[in-house]
């Protein structure tokens, strides 16, 4: 479908998280461990697991917020130590990372500014954006004008703005309603698909994952947790909630997590 | 009737009262414990005519003003400092801690040994009072700016410098605007205590000094200026705030209580 370039591959080779539980017995608490993973460029990868498993932690460790304790994360043939402008960041709470100072198109633009991108340019860029994500009309609002929805379609332009390779979702869509849950979900797929954009997004939601993923990524509940299996969803997009495969592929998948 | 028709006539009604109380207990008690409100009216068109009244209120707004004016230019730099730089905040915070809780008026002596008894001594006063309020909001502020504010601005290519400048900066204008607006409050209290024991002019002058004279009505007039200026200029400072710094979420509070 499209080429894969070398530039928004990842690398993750048995990485670790772990921190000393009790610093004198050197008693060492594992958030994550053993983590192998290889996200080809272009690709739409969901890392699935319950919540505590230390998938934010794994997500936090290729944008560079964390370091590791031990491993490998490399994105193209550079290992991650700090944040960089190839991965952008879609974090949960729009409210959080959000600059409410800013109106809809000053925060799509935040990127361009620092970069001392001319004012016009910035406008093209930014308006490129915002209409890729249906924002056209909202430029002057202020975030806490907006819907949970529209916050999280800003956030997601912001960072588009900046042409970042590798995009990583940290359960963007988990404070959402359900029915703008489905919408932001089918709008994602299409601006993936409109882009050539390498994606990791975290979820512990098994129907998002059905409905996104091109590949499913399980992790184990904590601590220590790793990727236990990895699934191809060999469904077309849009995908289909009624499809007997894609309700087949649930069911395995649910087995992972009891119950 | 509507809403603040009704409203309207319930505040004009409580002053009425008020004010007749206050008239039927300075009838009871005398002028000189108690003067009441036309007495006290008189003895302010007195202080009004010979100009001393709002000569005093001009002196003590300047000194407020310009104390805390300069305070909060100090207070904010120092604040943005000591909230972002950890070894700095580790150093300044148990003083911060120890010395806020020094009331401005403990001073007063301290300071007029240090800046003498002119002007100096007050607005040093004054900037003192102001300077902790602010510092402690500001770098609250700082502190409590998202981790995923400065994370999203840092992958997306901000320097350092750029993310104190454009993302904490920003943030923390709401707690800087609340600690200068508490600090005025306590500019009043501080520059009253201050014209008490070490002036020749002022509201606290005009208030301690009456009673040499047993003008109790002029002690009155005095703290009904004192209630005036710092409403009005609480409600200036809000209003400014509100006009300007909106878009970085300064609220509209009609009051801010302490």
């Amino acid at each position: 479908m499209r080429a894969a370039s070398r530039q928004n591959e990842i690398h993750i080779e048995r990485l670790d998280k772990s921190y000393a539980q009790h610093a004198a017995a050197g008693d060492l608490h594992y958030i994550i461990q053993d983590v192998n993973l290889v996200v080809k460029g272009g690709e739409f990868f969901v890392l699935l697991g319950p919540s505590g498993c230390g998938k934010s932690t794994l997500l936090s460790m290729i944008a560079g917020f964390v370091s590791k304790t031990s491993g490998q994360v490399k994105v193209g043939e550079k290992e991650v130590e700090r944040p960089g402008q190839d991965r952008a960041v879609v974090f949960q709470q729009a409210d959080s990372s959000l600059f409410p100072w800013l109106t809809v198109r000053e925060n799509v633009e935040f990127g361009l500014r620092m970069k001392r991108v001319p004012a016009a340019q910035r406008k093209e860029i930014s308006d490129q954006y915002i209409a890729l994500v249906s924002l056209a009309g909202h430029e002057s609002k202020y975030p806490r004008e907006l819907s949970g929805g529209m916050k999280q379609r800003v956030q997601l332009a912001r960072v588009l703005s900046n042409d970042p390779a590798i995009l990583l979702m940290d359960e963007p869509f988990g404070a959402l309603d359900a029915m703008t849950r489905r919408t932001m979900q089918r709008e994602l797929v299409r601006i993936w698909q409109n882009t050539d954009k390498t994606i990791i997004f975290v979820t512990h939601d098994i129907q998002e994952a059905l409905l996104l993923g091109g590949r499913i990524g399980i992790m184990s509940a904590g601590p220590s947790s790793k990727i236990t299996d990895i699934y191809e969803v060999p469904l077309a997009y849009p995908r289909d909630l009624a499809d007997p495969s894609f309700h087949a592929l649930y069911n395995v998948i649910q087995s992972h997590f009891g119950e | 009737m509507n809403i603040p028709l009704k409203k309207w006539s319930l505040h004009l009604l409580l002053w009425i009262a008020g004010f007749g109380l206050w008239q039927v207990l300075s009838l009871a008690y005398g002028p000189e414990i108690l003067p009441g409100p036309i007495y006290t009216a008189r003895g302010g068109y007195e202080l009004l005519m010979d100009g001393t009244l709002l000569q005093y209120i001009g002196i003590s707004s300047y000194r407020v003003l310009l104390g805390w004016t300069l305070g909060s230019l100090i207070a904010i730099p120092v604040g943005i400092v000591i909230g972002k730089v950890g070894p700095i905040r580790s150093f300044a915070e148990p003083f911060l801690n120890f010395i806020r809780f020094i009331p401005p008026i403990a001073f007063i002596t301290l300071f007029l040994v240090w800046f003498g008894i002119g002007e100096t001594s007050k607005i040093m006063l004054i900037l003192y009072a102001t300077f902790f309020i602010v510092v402690l909001n500001t770098l609250t502020g700082i502190m409590s700016v998202e981790e995923d504010k400065i994370r999203s601005a840092r992958s997306m290519g901000a320097s350092e410098w750029q993310i104190v400048i454009h993302v904490m900066i920003p943030a923390t204008v709401p707690y800087i605007f609340t600690g200068i607006r508490l600090a005025m409050g306590t500019s009043f209290m501080a520059i009253i205590g201050a014209e008490m024991i070490a002036s020749n002019e002022g509201v606290g002058y005009l208030i301690w000094n009456s009673r040499l004279f047993f003008r109790t009505d002029w002690i009155f007039i005095g703290l009904i200026c004192l209630g005036l200026m710092g409403f009005l200029t609480d409600r200036a400072v809000g209003l400014l705030g509100r006009k300007l710094l909106s878009r970085y979420g300064v609220v509209s509070t009609n009051s801010l209580r302490r």
